[in-house]
């Protein structure tokens, strides 16, 4: 898994923290984007889109890495959207019973409106 | 959802011989990808020991099993700890620690095996719990729940590592007619969900034609017939119609000895008095 971060001014969920992760974010992997997130959180942006499109895989430590962030992103006060993830990526929380728990984008762009 | 393709289990000429004695005799057998395979057969009939042969806590006298596209004589001690955490096994005993917590048996194998945190490992807890409809239970200890929920906390335990198999040890032994159709549900809507491959060892009919996508039943260490659920129900072979319809008596004997009892009390021993 790769994984990357950017903020970015002025979107339509005013400054936004952009983290995307690539590939397989297994029970090895998702220590790596759980630090990414927190990272995010840490900088106070109004927002933090979780950018899914490139993921392949995803198994229960990373969907519980995206619900701790969403605790975290709670208690700061700021938005956690996860935008683009395919059919696959999405059962693995529908099968956690938490598709209805994240506010969800169908792709970066239209979480972002840039 | 799964990373890699090879077939789950491929089984090859299995022999297993304890002594003189042959408990499986050339046992071939496949199973798919996310499929229920049942493998059934009286006491004595080989398959708690198919079990442990599959689980690496047993090496074959000859024969090839080979689990996720890896030979299983080629694995040393690491290899097949590597290979345990894709594995998952529901133990008949449900074999959880009575001095942990609900929630604390299931966390033990991600604070084992994994680096992720406790916050997180703390989520997945309550995810897993939440599958086997048990979350409210989690700082219970399991000597406070009953036989059918600390089957369910071992289920969950046993999913904890996201394994791409589930062996499942007699589910249904020791539960009441309603723990076991829990039970039966749980493992169907499992591999409904998550596509786990499940490896169902039992004698409980019933639970078998529940849940089988495909059937083995195992007789004297041979795979003697082999089939959905309604081939082997339509099936004639006596043996199959003895097993299915548990009818004492048919090719399947009472005595299970295959040696003479007159040769076997006539035969010098060792001077044991």
């Amino acid at each position: 898994m790769q994984v990357t971060a950017e903020i970015l001014e002025n979107t339509a969920l005013g400054r936004a923290a952009v983290v995307t992760p690539d590939g397989e974010v297994d029970m090895h992997e998702s220590p790596r984007l759980r630090s990414a997130l927190m990272d995010a959180i840490a900088g106070r942006p109004a927002a933090v889109v979780v950018d899914l499109a490139g993921v392949t895989f995803i198994d229960s430590s990373g969907v519980a890495t995206l619900v701790e962030a969403m605790k975290l992103a709670k208690a700061a006060g700021l938005t956690l959207v996860l935008a683009g993830m395919n059919d696959k990526v999405r059962d693995v929380f529908a099968l956690a019973r938490l598709d209805n728990f994240f506010r969800l984008a169908g792709s970066r762009r239209e979480a972002l409106g840039v | 959802m799964k990373k890699e393709e090879p077939e789950p289990i491929v089984v090859t000429n299995l022999v297993k011989k304890f002594k003189d004695q042959t408990v499986l005799d050339g046992l071939n057998f496949q199973v798919n990808k996310g499929e229920i395979l049942v493998i059934m057969g009286g006491s004595g009939c080989g398959k708690s020991t198919l079990l442990r042969l599959l689980i690496g806590a047993m090496r074959p006298t000859s024969g090839r099993i080979e689990m996720l596209g890896t030979d299983l004589a080629l694995l040393d001690g690491e290899g097949l700890d590597a290979l345990r955490k894709k594995t998952g096994i529901l133990f008949q005993s449900g074999a959880l620690f009575n001095s942990l917590t609900v929630g604390e048996n299931i966390a033990l194998p991600l604070k084992e095996h994994t680096e992720l945190s406790a916050d997180v490992i703390g989520i997945m807890v309550k995810m897993k719990l939440e599958m086997v409809g048990l979350r409210d239970f989690e700082h219970l200890k399991p000597s406070e729940i009953s036989g059918g929920m600390k089957k369910r906390v071992g289920l969950a335990r046993a999913m904890a590592l996201d394994p791409q198999i589930m062996f499942y040890d007699e589910p249904s032994a020791g539960l009441d007619p309603i723990a076991s159709a829990m039970i039966d549900e749980l493992m169907m809507d499992l591999n409904k969900k998550t596509g786990v491959t499940s490896i169902v060892v039992t004698h409980d009919m019933g639970s078998a034609f529940k849940i089988a996508h495909r059937m083995i039943l195992l007789f004297r260490g041979r795979a003697v017939a082999e089939g959905t659920p309604a081939e082997i129900r339509a099936s004639a072979d006596p043996l199959v119609r003895q097993f299915v319809n548990g009818l004492p008596d048919g090719p399947i004997p009472l005595r299970v000895s295959r040696k003479d009892y007159a040769e076997d009390l006539l035969e010098p021993g060792p001077e044991r008095f």
